[in-house]
């Protein structure tokens, strides 16, 4: 698509060269730089012969990726599950909240300082309790999670259907708009492009409580995520293998917010500034 | 041609015609004291094309608040068809308010926009989709109904604004400053547009403006209001047949109403230093 514009005002029929097609260039830029680290990574390590208890080589960890890969496939399905199902419950129930921090200032306000409450206080020292007060332990390490990723989609949300055009609204109470009329034709579609940014934060937020959540709950034999194995291969100092979980994570992170920014794409590039191209 | 705006003269055209609209002392005093608009009485006749003429800050966009019912006055009265504007869909008038800007939708489909406020009444959307064809017709932008707003220039989309205010078949339109930001071509066309309307649906209109030139195009009646604190100051009939057309925007007739018009306008400005001194 882009690249039909391009030609098109540049006049040239021919399609451009492949490394020039912004597409690929957004992929291949990054993975240019990861490509230079991981060789410095790599250089380094070999020039001053460190161990791989202290420092493992990207290869090495390649390997223990390879090798591990049915124990780190399993523990990564583990803990992509509870992401999933902490983002899914923190989605529903923060939007929830938001709809009715919207319906009344003195709701908001009456509650407002809780979610704060709930966003500042550290998942390290609720989680314990819990886990403790939780019997099932996927439950309660999806309630971690989702209580880590809460926070912004209340936030971003509220704010989302708070910023609604006001002549828009006046011409909306001007038709006689009931509550809901207002709710779902006016306020849920402005508030979308904020709850879009929100969802981007919480998914990431969402993995990042369920690993703590895992990390809580240690190794007392329940779950076996990714969080576990790190713990694990700390133990028999399995360096490389501690690598692999953990490249395994910050890829999961990444993915969620590919599929986030993709979702948020796909529902907003047709009407709003923020996915439209900037040139 | 120039008439005070002597209550009593106003009694006597109640007598006549039935009034669409009328201001009884009607005032708008802001919480923090600013007095935004002074007593007005004011009827408007149905079927009357009225403008309301004046500075910024003179309580015009604030008349037509009041009228539309999305203020109300701090004293005095405002009846539409002789009960509170809330309570005309009871007698089966209804009332569209045209905005300075578009104001529409940028998530829907110029048709949905149309729509709105046959939707938000519960018309059947088979019959809404209808009528709202009908309304973008009637503004020429029928070719546009699936595109969203965002693709449409600022005319079009002030058009699309003024079928949505017309799909409901309004008995009273309501226009602040609709035109205001746009360019001097369109804003001729969507002018003359706009009569044609007025004179094919025999709607009673309120329009808003601080164009003289765009006062004496299109009204029958401009009420001049002066700032500081927002009040009315004089009223002015153009007696001009209809329908009017570029002949006139060039004819020395014009230019003697719209000359009365500016010293009005001055004259209004010069009281408001004295005031302000």
């Amino acid at each position: 698509m882009s690249a039909v514009i391009a030609s098109s005002v540049t006049r040239k029929a021919a399609p451009l060269p492949l490394l020039r097609r912004p597409n690929v260039q957004r992929f291949a830029y990054p993975l240019m730089i990861a490509g230079v680290l991981l060789a410095a990574w790599q250089g380094l390590v070999v020039f001053f012969d460190l161990p791989p208890y202290l420092v493992p080589s990207p290869l090495l960890m390649l390997r223990a990726l390879v090798d591990d890969r049915a124990v780190l496939g399993s523990s990564l399905l583990v803990t992509l599950k509870i992401t999933l199902l902490a983002f899914a419950l923190a989605v529903i129930v923060g939007t929830l909240i938001s709809f009715l921090f919207v319906q009344s200032e003195r709701i908001e306000m009456a509650l407002f300082p809780y979610a704060v409450l709930l966003q500042v206080t550290p998942i390290v020292a609720v989680a314990p309790l819990i886990i403790i007060w939780v019997k099932e332990p996927t439950v309660a390490m999806t309630l971690c999670a989702a209580l880590v990723a809460l926070f912004p989609v209340i936030s971003n949300t509220t704010l989302g259907l708070r910023s609604v055009d006001p002549d828009l609204l006046a011409y909306f109470r001007l038709n006689c708009a009931t509550r809901w009329q207002q709710l779902v034709r006016l306020r849920v579609p402005s508030a979308l492009p904020c709850f879009f940014g929100g969802l981007r934060i919480s998914s990431g937020l969402a993995l990042i409580g369920a690993v703590v959540a895992e990390f809580v709950a240690g190794t007392g034999g329940m779950g076996a995520g990714l969080a576990y194995q790190i713990l694990q291969a700390g133990f028999q100092l399995d360096i490389p293998r501690m690598f692999a979980a953990l490249l395994l994570i910050s890829l999961t992170g990444v993915a969620l917010f590919a599929a986030m920014a993709w979702v948020s794409r796909r529902a907003l590039a047709p009407w709003h500034a923020s996915e439209q191209s900037q040139r | 041609m120039k008439s005070d705006p002597d209550p009593s003269m106003l009694r006597q055209a109640d007598a006549r015609t039935a009034p669409a609209v009328e201001l009884l002392s009607a005032e708008m005093t802001y919480p923090d004291g600013t007095q935004a608009l002074r007593p007005v009485d004011l009827a408007i006749a149905e079927g009357e094309f009225v403008t309301l003429l004046g500075p910024s800050g003179c309580g015009k966009s604030t008349l037509l608040k009041l009228v539309a019912g999305l203020l109300e006055p701090t004293d005095g009265r405002l009846l539409a068809w002789r009960k509170p504007v809330r309570q005309i869909a009871e007698g089966g008038r209804r009332l569209a308010f045209v905005f300075q800007s578009p104001t529409l939708m940028p998530w829907a489909s110029v048709q949905a926009n149309v729509r709105l406020p046959l939707d938000l009444a519960g018309t059947p959307r088979q019959e809404g989709d209808a009528r709202a064809r009908e309304a973008l017709a009637a503004v020429g932008l029928a070719k546009f109904a699936d595109v969203l707003p965002r693709t449409l220039s600022g005319g079009m989309q002030m058009r699309v604004s003024i079928a949505r205010g017309l799909v409901t078949q309004p008995d009273l339109l309501l226009m602040d400053e609709p035109f205001g930001a746009l360019d001097e071509i369109t804003r001729h066309k969507l002018d003359a547009d706009l009569l044609g309307l007025w004179r094919t649906k025999k709607l009673t209109v309120i329009f808003v403006t601080h164009s003289i030139h765009e006062a004496v195009f299109l009204s029958r009646r401009v009420i001049m209001m002066a700032a500081r604190p927002g009040r009315v100051v004089e009223e002015f009939h153009i007696d001009e047949p209809f329908p009017r057309d570029a002949d006139f925007l060039v004819s020395p007739r014009f230019s003697r109403y719209a000359r009365q018009l500016q010293d009005s306008l001055m004259r209004a400005s010069v009281s408001d230093e004295e005031v302000s001194i």
